[in-house]
C-alpha cells in the first residue's frame, strides 16, 4: 500500500498518524516522505540516520498532537539546522466529558460535538441519562460522576464541564477531576453554589492552587441565560482557555487577531478542515 | 475524515497525478495554520485550501507544475499588511507552503 493510502486508512479509523516532509535539505532528502505512527513507519527522509531522528521526533510530537518543523543535520544529528522536516500530526479528536444530564448539558454536548470533540455525558440518575435526551453525544454513561472519572481516559486534551450543581455530585467529581491532566474542568452554578463547592473542596483537603484550574462559574461573561446561550459562554470559555486569550471584543483591541503562537494546539474539528487535528492543551497549571 | 486526503489517495488508486499543497508555517497573523492542505490532480480538480483565498491561484500552477516535473518546491507568499488586499492575503502575514507531486 502507498503511504497516502495508508495515511488516508488511519485518518479514517481514527487512529494517531504522524506524517513528515523534508521541506529543505540536501537532494538526496529533499521532499522525503515518512509516515510514523506509535508502532512502524514507511517511506524514508533519505537515509537510515535522519530517518532514525526524524521517526523518533515524529513519535513524540504526534503524543502531544503537535504540528510543527524540526531541524535536523544531513545525518539526523542534533543542533544541526541543514534539513527541515515538516511533521504534522492526526491524533484522535480530544474528549469532552459533561457531568449532570439537565437541559444545559444537552446544549453543551451540541456544542462540543459542534467544536469537534468526542463527547461523553454522565449522570447517576438513569431517568436523565438516555440516549434520546442527548442524541448529538457520542455516549451517555449511566454512573456516578467521580467513579465513572476514576476510570475514563482523560488526558492534557480534554475537557471537563461539571453541570450538575448538586455538592452531592459536583464535589466528588471535581476532587477526581483535579487528579486528571485535563485541559478544562468548569463547574456551573450560581456565586453562592460557587462558594459553597469552593467552601467544601476546601473542607476536602483541595488546595488553592488546585481550586484555580476550576473554571467556576463555569464560562465567558456575555450575559448567557438560555440553555443554548450559556453552552455558547462555556464552548468560548473553553477554546480562549487553550488559546491563552482572556475573551472580549476584539473591536476593542488592536493587534493581530491570529497569533503565530508555536504551542497553541489547532482546534479539535481541524481534522475535518484539512488541516492538522487538535495539539496538546496548553498546560493548565 | 480528512477530505484532502482521502481525495488525493483516490485520485492515486486511479493512477491520476496529484500534487499537495500544505502550509508549513505562518508567521506574524494568518488564518489557517500549518497543516492545512489543498491537493490538485492532473486534470485540474482542486480540494481544501491553503489561505483566505487568493494565494490559492498561484498554488494552483506551482501544483501543476509539480506535478509535471515531480519537483517538489518551498514557496513563500510574504504580504505587507498594506499589500494584503491586493495579494489577497486576508491578514497580511507571511505563508510558506510545499508543494509536492504525490507519488509516496
Amino acid at each position: 500500500m502507498s503511504i497516502i493510502s495508508r495515511w488516508r486508512e488511519l485518518l479514517a479509523e481514527q487512529s494517531p498518524v504522524a506524517v513528515a516532509t523534508v521541506i529543505e535539505g540536501p537532494e538526496a532528502s529533499f521532499g522525503g516522505k515518512l509516515l510514523v505512527t506509535p508502532d512502524d513507519h514507511e517511506g524514508s527522509a533519505g537515509n537510515e540516520d535522519l530517518d532514525r531522528a526524524v521517526v523518533e521526533a515524529a513519535r513524540g510530537l504526534l503524543e502531544g498532537g503537535k504540528t510543527e518543523t524540526r531541524h535536523f543535520g544531513p545525518r539526523g544529528q542534533r543542533r544541526m539546522e541543514d534539513v527541515a522536516v515538516f511533521v504534522q500530526s492526526f491524533a484522535p479528536p480530544p474528549k469532552m466529558y459533561v457531568f449532570g444530564a439537565i437541559d444545559f448539558a444537552s446544549a453543551v454536548a451540541r456544542v462540543g460535538k459542534f467544536l469537534g470533540y468526542r463527547v461523553i455525558v454522565c449522570d447517576a440518575r438513569a431517568v436523565f441519562a438516555t440516549r434520546e435526551r442527548f442524541p448529538s453525544a457520542d455516549e451517555v454513561v449511566v454512573a456516578w460522576p467521580d467513579e465513572f472519572l476514576k476510570t475514563a481516559e482523560v488526558d492534557r486534551r480534554s475537557v471537563i464541564c461539571v453541570l450538575t450543581h448538586d455538592p452531592k455530585f459536583d464535589v466528588p467529581v471535581l476532587k477526581e477531576a483535579l487528579n486528571t491532566e485535563a485541559g478544562y474542568i468548569g463547574a456551573m452554578g450560581s456565586r453562592r453554589t460557587h462558594d459553597n463547592r469552593t467552601a467544601r473542596l476546601k473542607e476536602e483537603g483541595v488546595t488553592d492552587e488546585a481550586l484555580g484550574r476550576i473554571s467556576s462559574p463555569i464560562g465567558l461573561d456575555i450575559g448567557s441565560r438560555t440553555p443554548e446561550e450559556t453552552a455558547v459562554a462555556i464552548a468560548a470559555e473553553i477554546i480562549a482557555f487553550r488559546t491563552g486569550h482572556a475573551g472580549g471584543r476584539l473591536a476593542e483591541r488592536s493587534g493581530p487577531i491570529h497569533e503565530a503562537a508555536p504551542d497553541v494546539a489547532p482546534s479539535p474539528d481541524a481534522r475535518d478542515a484539512g488541516r492538522n487535528t487538535a495539539g496538546a492543551a496548553r498546560d493548565p497549571r | 475524515m480528512n477530505p484532502v486526503i482521502e481525495k488525493i489517495a483516490g485520485w492515486r488508486e486511479e493512477e491520476r497525478k496529484a500534487a499537495l499543497a500544505t502550509v508549513v508555517k505562518v508567521e506574524r497573523s494568518g488564518p489557517l495554520g500549518p497543516g492545512t492542505s489543498m491537493a490538485v490532480s492532473e486534470d485540474g480538480q482542486v480540494v481544501g485550501s491553503v489561505s483566505g483565498g487568493c494565494v490559492e491561484p498561484a498554488v494552483f500552477e506551482e501544483a501543476m507544475a509539480a506535478i509535471e516535473t515531480g519537483r517538489p518546491k518551498l514557496l513563500t507568499y510574504g504580504i505587507s499588511d498594506d499589500e494584503a488586499f491586493g495579494v489577497g492575503l486576508t491578514c497580511g502575514g507571511i505563508i510558506h507552503i510545499f508543494v509536492e507531486r504525490v507519488d509516496w
